[in-house]
């Protein structure tokens, strides 16, 4: 079977410095993959290329979703999501002045199609997508766990609501690939044991596969079917969590040579 | 300990503005006499003055501190919750609506004529809502979207004679695409950058205005402008006035219409998505160009439309008419009324309108007045005379 997501050979350069060099993925569907290396390897940019932040300076990136083949390279964020990828943010980047219910259902945005002479006119379809996009946003606070806070302000949130929310509002776009950037930063132990629960849950009951950054070494290796490393931009180790364990140049990139006495 | 450390900065505050305004209040040079008089007495009202205004100051502050620090939900306002209310709202409404159908009936044409003016510039602050209150671009040169609608009536009927009511579409339709002209370059921009460039927008529409003597007549501005017709009947000016009121009325319950309907929309929240962060609305599948573009053409349609209006009023038009000032008040309205809601722009319009004009026997203080106000808005009551509330949903469980 084809890889869902496949990147070849990119590398992503801002001025003189390259911040990936030459790295390949590839991501099964129904797979969780991690990505993970010290602070600073790229991990992010890899993100921010995949998605259409940024542009890579040179290689590939395919998906292959729903029958389709496509090349993403250079398509706009917006456009990104609208072919299935969904992201969150390391900074959590929530709407801070719309509701929660709200912050899902912007979401749905990419889902819906209603525009302003819909919304001046509110016919039927436009009334019939609203109830559409309520509903939907309401279910997936329920999935997720956040239906007590459904009309707070998504500010007054607690931290580890706020990163659940960011993976709701992702759901919302009906992603075939969910990539985290560092969702369990700043939970607690309980909190983060009840993410990995839920990251599992998305991927069976959804059939979404995942691809996370993570500095969290228990929920990776635990979670995770196959792992990236990446130092300094390139690529340094792949391979089950077994593997990535007891890769000695991963090792020496976590926590630098032996020291000869 | 705090009260006597209070009133010592009091103290402080007190002196700095004795000396402050010691040339202008103490030192008075009588020129025919070439003596200096020395007005002591007044040294001492403004040491007084600003010493209980400072302390009056300071214990709003400590309240407002106090109210933030109980971590009570900052609860909704009286008129807000009037708003919500159907009980309220509706019989409200009804009075509303029954003041404003006899308003030019009861009151003179003057006051009308004030009223009507006041209504243009609530279509415009709600129009400005848009931009600013709703997707968050700030928008300093808005004034020439208003000079576009208003001298697209007065040339196309200078020219070609068309009527006020082709001209009202017209005019609209024109803004919004100087608007997109505006919004098109401007995409990438946000904030104080985005704010220069709209404010440089906004000359440079006033300055070809003019300077362009073959296309607007310059300075000296267009004049006889017809008043909007009613099937052909002659009305008399003091009929007429109360005919152009009514549409004003018109008008400002579609806009409130229209806007209300789009503020919850699908539209609307990706306004108010762009505007809490961009890079993540993107991420949302949300098109920050086509969103940016939309805000700008409608913003820009009931400025061209309040300018269609405006020329038909006034039935003369020239740049002065325009000037930054305008745009600035118009800001004014939204922020102090409440960016994105509805009820606090009109309520922002309305006062900043009509107050200077029924405070003209102050003549002298009235920007005095004004730059108060906004101080104190902005620090006692920072989201506005009736802010915006999100809106909740129902479910059925």
């Amino acid at each position: 079977m084809k890889p869902i997501l496949e990147v070849k050979n990119m590398t992503m350069d801002f001025g003189g410095l390259r911040a990936i060099d030459n790295v390949d993925l590839s991501i099964e569907k129904g797979q969780i993959v991690a990505l993970i290396g010290p602070n600073g390897a790229g991990k992010t940019t890899f993100f921010n290329c995949i998605t259409g932040i940024y542009t890579p300076s040179s290689g590939d990136i395919y998906i292959s979703a729903n029958g389709k083949d496509e090349r993403i390279n250079g398509l706009k964020p917006n456009i990104v999501t609208g072919k299935g990828l969904a992201r969150t943010f390391q900074n959590i980047r929530i709407f801070t002045s719309m509701t929660v219910l709200e912050n899902v259902m912007i979401g749905c945005h990419a889902v819906t199609k209603a525009g302003i002479m819909g919304a001046i006119f509110r016919g039927a379809a436009t009334k019939a997508e609203e109830k559409f996009i309520v509903e939907k946003s309401y279910a997936i606070l329920e999935k997720i766990g956040l239906e007590k806070y459904v009309d707070e302000l998504a500010i007054n949130l607690p931290y580890g609501a706020q990163r659940l929310l960011e993976i709701a509002r992702a759901l919302a776009t009906d992603p075939f690939l969910m990539l985290l950037d560092e969702p369990a930063a700043g939970m607690n132990p309980q909190e983060t044991l009840e993410l990995d629960e839920l990251i599992l849950k998305i991927r069976d009951t959804e059939g979404i596969s995942i691809l996370l950054i993570e500095h969290d070494m228990k929920l990776v290796m635990s979670l995770s079917e196959k792992i990236y490393v990446v130092d300094y931009g390139r690529k340094i180790g792949e391979g089950t969590p077994d593997q990535i364990r007891n890769n000695p140049v991963v090792i020496k990139a976590y926590l630098g040579d032996e020291i000869d006495a | 300990m705090t009260a006597t450390r209070e009133i010592k900065k009091s103290i402080m505050a007190s002196i700095w503005f004795m000396f402050l305004t010691f040339p202008i209040m103490v030192i008075k040079v009588n020129t025919v006499t070439d003596t200096v008089e020395w007005r002591w007495h007044n040294m001492a009202l403004v040491g007084v003055g600003s010493f209980f205004l400072s302390m009056l100051w300071r214990y709003l502050l400590k309240r407002k501190e106090a109210g933030g620090k109980k971590g009570k939900k900052p609860g909704l306002s009286l008129v807000q919750r009037l708003l919500q209310e159907k009980q309220f709202a509706i019989p409200g409404m009804v009075v509303v609506a029954i003041i404003t159908l006899l308003f030019p009936h009861i009151f003179s044409m003057y006051q009308t004529s004030i009223m009507i003016s006041a209504l243009i510039y609530v279509m415009l602050g709600l129009g400005l809502n848009i931009v600013v209150g709703l997707a968050g671009l700030l928008d300093l040169g808005y004034v020439a979207f208003f000079a576009v609608g208003a001298y697209s009536y007065a040339l196309l009927n200078l020219h070609f004679g068309v009527g006020f009511w082709v001209a009202l579409p017209i005019g609209g339709v024109l803004s919004a695409i100087f608007g997109i002209m505006l919004g098109y370059p401007v995409l990438r921009l946000r904030g104080d950058y985005l704010a220069i460039v709209t404010l440089g927008f906004g000359e440079i529409i006033r300055l070809v205005l003019e300077n362009w003597n073959e296309f607007s007549f310059g300075p000296s501005g267009i004049k006889n402008i017809p008043k909007p017709g009613l099937f052909g009947i002659d009305l008399s000016l003091q009929a007429n006035t109360i005919y152009i009121f009514y549409i004003v009325v018109l008008l400002v319950i579609f806009t409130i219409f229209v806007i209300n309907r789009l503020k919850d929309s699908r539209i609307g929240r990706a306004w108010t998505a762009l505007k809490d962060d961009e890079i993540a609305c993107q991420a949302m599948g949300i098109d920050k160009a086509k969103t940016k573009l939309r805000a700008f053409a409608l913003g820009a349609t009931w400025a061209g439309m309040g300018g269609v209006i405006f020329a038909a009023k006034t039935t003369f038009i020239n740049p002065a008419s325009f000037t930054i000032w305008e745009s600035v008040i118009i800001l004014c309205a939204v922020v102090l009324g409440g960016m994105g809601s509805i009820a606090g722009v009109i309520a922002g319009a309305l006062l900043l309108i009509l107050l200077p004009e029924y405070l003209r026997d102050f003549g002298q203080y009235r920007m005095i007045t004004f730059g108060t106000v906004l101080i104190l808005m902005m620090v006692f009551r920072p989201g506005g005379i009736i802010e915006n509330v999100r809106k909740t949903y129902k479910f059925e469980k």
